[in-house]
Parts: structure tokens; C-alpha cells; sequence
């Protein structure tokens, strides 16, 4: 894959935080939280996952 | 004295001694300004991993934030978004930024505006915006630091707290003074393992005494819940835009703040910013339960001032020496983004304030600079001990709208120079006036409502601000385009 094609990954948790009424709700709770709050922390390990996936499939190598 | 006064005076003079050892380390150098302001652009992946995250959740952060989830609920969760995605855009945006800084020696945000635009009205006008946002960003790290002190009593409250702080205050700008960028990041070492165990025993102790997460939400909602606004643990509809808009304008004004750029300059390489980006979100975790303290402080009945409501859980939950530590934490945790930012408005306002209107080239000196650092520290210290704190906290959401109009650009420079000096220029000035007018206009709210019809969008002012400033520099472009054929033609 060329390397801008990765970088379309990153579009991901700007969907997926900022449309707030797919995830403006309490239930499912998680261990008593509610959704709207471990959704929104759920992305962040998903974004800083993803940071990595991204990071390691473009960086230039030999440096 | 105490156990908790005496844990907590103990850890804060450790912190600061940690801050003089960076100064005597290097005295030599020092005299450099590349090497004090960014410390010598050396910063590996954990050191820079360190600063930043010292630098970015700041103090006031800790505070603020659950203050605010306390206050008015669901809305106050909008840092962990912006928290998040500011992220992508570091990594998209922010190291190329790094490169260009690298290669052409640009130390600030100005340095960048003058050398991609060579224009020293737009490099002032940016540079005056970030010194201007980042003095009440130090006034509310002080904000924090009080909140802590008033808490402890004994030793701590001389004066009302008073004493204290100017004696913290005149310890930070010592070595900030002395050792430049390497003080605080030696500092901000010690401070995330503080910060680490705090939020690790708050995690744990907290919600268990409070009968689990399950209890503290449903007793917050009960707290909190209106009959305007029943459902306080979500977003109402109407409010969902706001939500967004305020998570997304402070992602992107983030890292136009001067102290900001000054700990992504100090990384050594461009790789390094690119991984930081990736390991910097385990901190928007820690935001994130930290937030959800103030649900706890209202499942715990706690009533006090928004500000004060962090400490106090500290006090009751916690053992008396841990609740020194916590509380060290919060101190220490605004002294090492105090210090960064107090450094990196003085280089700024130095390098592309006072240097392009004096006509002279900023010199290799870091004297003045030095000096303007002392100064800042001052004029925040002031500010906090004269001023109503309100002001401070107007000041710094001003601040943030206004920071967010330099965005333009530092975005649009970093890959072409389509959009002239001049149009940026104009733009700048319409988002800054327009910022400053929302928030006057609605009684300093981020927010304001705007009525098309029967149909109304509430959103965050910065945001507005900046589309307006947007249209207008694509506007001022396409006429200076137009402009010379049409001269030509007559």
C-alpha cells in the first residue's frame, strides 16, 4: 500500500468522536460505566493503536 | 506540621532541587539560546515523552476538569475527545512542522510565519496571539497550585496562601532562569510518577468506597439531573454540535500554544514527534479518570467550590502522608508547565514581537530572553494575587479562541503558499475581533447559539471565529489574485 493510503487510517477517530449521537447513550454499561464515557476511552487505546499501525507501515527505513 | 503538610513540602522542594541540578549540569552551554530554550534540540522519544505530557496535562487540567464534569456533566467530558484526536494531528501535521523548523533553525511559530511568508506583520500578529493566550494559562497553573494550599492549612496557608505560592513561584523562576528547558523536563520525570501512583490509588480507593462506578454515576445523575436537563450523563441533543466543535477547535489549538511548540521543537528528530504521538494518549487516559472524579465528588456529597473539590476527595479518601503526595502532585504539576510556558511566551514574544518592531535580528543571546521568562512569572503571579480569579479564567478561554485564529496559518503554510501573507492577515484579524466579540457578547460562555429560523446551532466560539476568519482569507485571496489582470486590462 503506498504510504498515503495508511495515512486515511487516521481519518477513523475523527468520525468516530466527533458524530456524538452514535455513542450518546448509557447502555451497554461496562463495569458500571456508561457508554458514552468508555466508548470515548475506548478510542483513545484505538487511536494510539492505530497512531502506531500508521507509524510503523510509513516510516522510511534506514534512518 | 503535620504528616500530609510535611510529605507534601518535602516532595515540592525535591522537584525543585531536581530543577537546579538541570542548571548546574550545563552551565556552560547555557549561554546559548538553542541550547536553554529547547535544550539543544536533544530530547529523545521517553524524555520528550515526558515533557509533553508534563507540559500538555497541566495542573490546572487536573483540576479544572473534574471542577467542570462536577459542574455541568456530560459536556465537561469534551477533553477526552480533543485529547484524542489532537493526536492524528500531530502526527499528520506537526512533524512536518518539526521538519521545516529543523532545517531552516526556526524556534517558534513566528520564526516559521516570517520565513514561509516573509511577512513581519503576520509573523507579529501570530506571535503576539500565543503570548497573549499563554499568560492566562500561567495565571490558572497558579489557580491549581492555590486550590491545593488552601486545602492543606498549617504552614502552607500563610497569608492565605500567599506566601507559598511566591516562594514556589520565585523557586520555579530560578531555575527556569538557570536551567532552561532541561529544568522542567528533569522535573516533569518525577512529576508523572507522582501523577501515575496518584491516579493509580484514585482509581482504585475511590470508586470502592463509593459502592463502584454503577452507584457514583447513578447518585452524580440524580445530583446533577434538572427538569431542563434531565439526562445529565449524556449530551442533550441540541448540545451534541457544541460537544463536538469544543473537542475539535482545542485539538487544533493545542499545539499552536507557544509551550506546546517549544517541547516539540526540543525532540531530536521528526520520528521522535511521530512516536510520541502514538504513546502521548495514555495520558487522555489518565484525563479521562480524572474527569470522571468530579461524578465521584458528587456521589460523595461533597459541596464546595468546583476548584476545590479534587483536593478534598484527596483528603477523604486518602491516607494522610498519600494525601500529601496527591496533593505535592497537583504543585508540582503546574510548576514544570508553568516554567515551559513562561519560557516559550518570552522567546516568542522576543524573537518575533519585540525583534522585527526594533529592527534588529534576534540575536544568538538568550539574556533578554531570560530575563522576559522572569518577567512573565511575575505578571502571572500578580495576576492570580490581585485579580479575580474569574478573570484569569475569562482570560484563558479568550485566549484559547484567539489562539485557535493562528491556525491558518501555521496549517496552510505547511504545504504550499497559495494563501498570501496579506489574506491571512485579514483573516486573522476577522476571527480575532469575532472570537473576542461571542464571548463578550454572551457573558464569557464558550459557547454561543446561532438562530437561522426556528432552527438553532450552539457550537464553540473558537470554532465560528475561525470559519469566519477562513472565509475571509479565501475571500482577500481570490480578489489579490484578480487584482493585478485587472489593472493590467484597464
Amino acid at each position: 500500500m503506498a504510504r498515503r493510503a495508511w495515512y486515511w487510517l487516521l481519518a477513523l477517530p475523527f468520525i468516530a468522536l466527533l458524530d456524538v449521537p452514535i455513542y450518546d447513550r448509557i447502555d451497554p454499561r461496562w463495569a458500571g460505566i456508561p457508554f458514552f464515557y468508555w466508548y470515548q476511552l475506548a478510542w483513545v487505546v484505538l487511536t494510539a493503536a492505530l497512531l502506531a499501525v500508521v507509524y510503523v507501515a510509513t516510516r522510511v527505513r534506514g534512518r | 506540621m503535620n504528616i500530609t503538610v510535611a510529605v507534601f513540602a518535602a516532595l515540592v522542594l525535591f522537584a525543585s532541587a531536581l530543577g537546579f541540578t538541570a542548571a548546574r549540569r550545563k552551565s556552560g552551554e547555557l549561554r546559548d539560546l538553542q541550547e536553554w530554550a529547547l535544550g539543544g534540540r536533544r530530547f529523545g522519544t521517553l524524555l520528550s515523552w515526558f515533557l509533553l505530557g508534563g507540559d500538555l496535562y497541566t495542573a490546572y487540567t487536573f483540576v479544572a476538569l473534574p471542577a467542570l464534569v462536577y459542574g455541568v456533566g456530560a459536556l465537561g467530558f469534551f477533553a477526552v475527545p480533543y485529547a484524542t484526536i489532537a493526536y492524528p494531528i500531530v502526527f499528520l501535521f506537526l512533524a512536518r512542522f518539526w521538519n521545516i523548523a529543523h532545517e531552516r533553525g526556526y524556534m517558534t511559530v513566528g520564526d516559521f510565519v516570517r520565513g514561509r511568508y516573509e511577512s513581519r506583520m503576520l509573523e507579529i500578529a501570530v506571535a503576539a496571539t500565543g503570548v497573549l493566550a499563554a499568560l492566562p494559562y500561567i495565571a490558572l497553573q497558579i489557580v491549581g497550585m492555590k486550590a491545593v494550599l488552601a486545602q492543606l492549612g498549617g504552614v502552607v496557608a500563610l497569608g492565605g496562601g500567599a506566601m507559598p505560592l511566591i516562594v514556589a513561584f520565585a523557586l520555579l523562576a530560578a531555575y527556569t532562569y538557570f536551567g532552561g528547558l532541561r529544568a522542567p523536563a528533569t522535573i516533569a520525570v518525577f512529576k508523572d510518577i507522582l501523577i501515575y501512583a496518584t491516579i493509580a490509588a484514585a482509581i482504585v480507593i475511590i470508586p470502592h468506597a463509593l459502592g463502584g462506578w454503577h452507584a457514583i454515576f447513578d447518585a452524580a445523575g440524580r445530583a446533577l439531573a434538572t427538569p431542563l436537563h434531565p439526562q445529565p450523563l449524556l449530551i442533550a441533543p441540541q448540545m451534541q454540535f457544541a460537544y463536538a466543535t469544543l473537542a475539535l477547535g482545542s485539538a487544533f489549538s493545542l499545539f499552536l500554544y507557544p509551550h506546546a511548540i517549544t517541547s516539540l521543537l526540543s525532540a531530536k528528530s521528526a520520528d521522535v514527534v511521530r512516536r510520541n504521538a502514538a504513546l502521548l494518549p495514555l495520558y487522555s487516559i489518565l484525563l479521562g479518570i480524572i474527569a470522571l472524579l468530579g461524578f465521584a465528588a458528587l456521589a460523595a456529597g461533597i459541596h464546595a467550590a468546583p476548584n476545590e473539590i479534587v483536593p478534598i476527595l484527596f483528603a477523604r479518601f486518602f491516607p494522610p502522608w498519600f494525601t500529601g503526595l496527591a496533593d505535592a502532585t497537583i504543585v508540582i504539576g503546574a510548576l514544570v508547565p508553568a516554567s515551559i510556558m513562561a519560557l516559550g511566551a518570552a522567546n516568542l514574544f522576543v524573537r518575533n514581537v519585540i525583534a522585527p518592531i526594533s529592527g534588529r535580528i534576534p540575536s544568538a543571546s538568550a539574556a533578554a530572553t531570560k530575563w522576559l521568562t522572569l518577567a512573565f512569572c511575575a505578571l502571572s503571579l500578580l495576576l492570580v494575587l490581585y485579580m479575580n480569579v474569574k478573570f484569569a479564567i475569562y482570560f484563558q478561554l479568550l485566549g484559547g479562541a484567539w489562539v485557535l485564529q493562528t491556525a491558518p496559518a501555521i496549517f496552510f503554510g505547511l504545504h504550499s503558499r497559495t494563501i498570501p501573507a496579506r489574506a491571512l492577515l485579514a483573516g486573522w484579524l476577522t476571527g480575532m475581533v469575532a472570537a473576542s466579540y461571542f464571548a463578550v457578547s454572551d457573558g464569557f460562555s464558550p459557547l454561543v447559539a446561532f438562530h437561522i429560523g426556528n432552527f438553532s446551532v450552539t457550537g464553540f466560539i473558537a470554532v465560528y471565529a475561525v470559519l469566519l476568519n477562513l472565509a475571509i482569507a479565501f475571500a482577500a485571496t481570490l480578489l489579490l489574485r484578480f487584482r493585478p489582470s485587472e489593472i493590467e486590462a484597464a
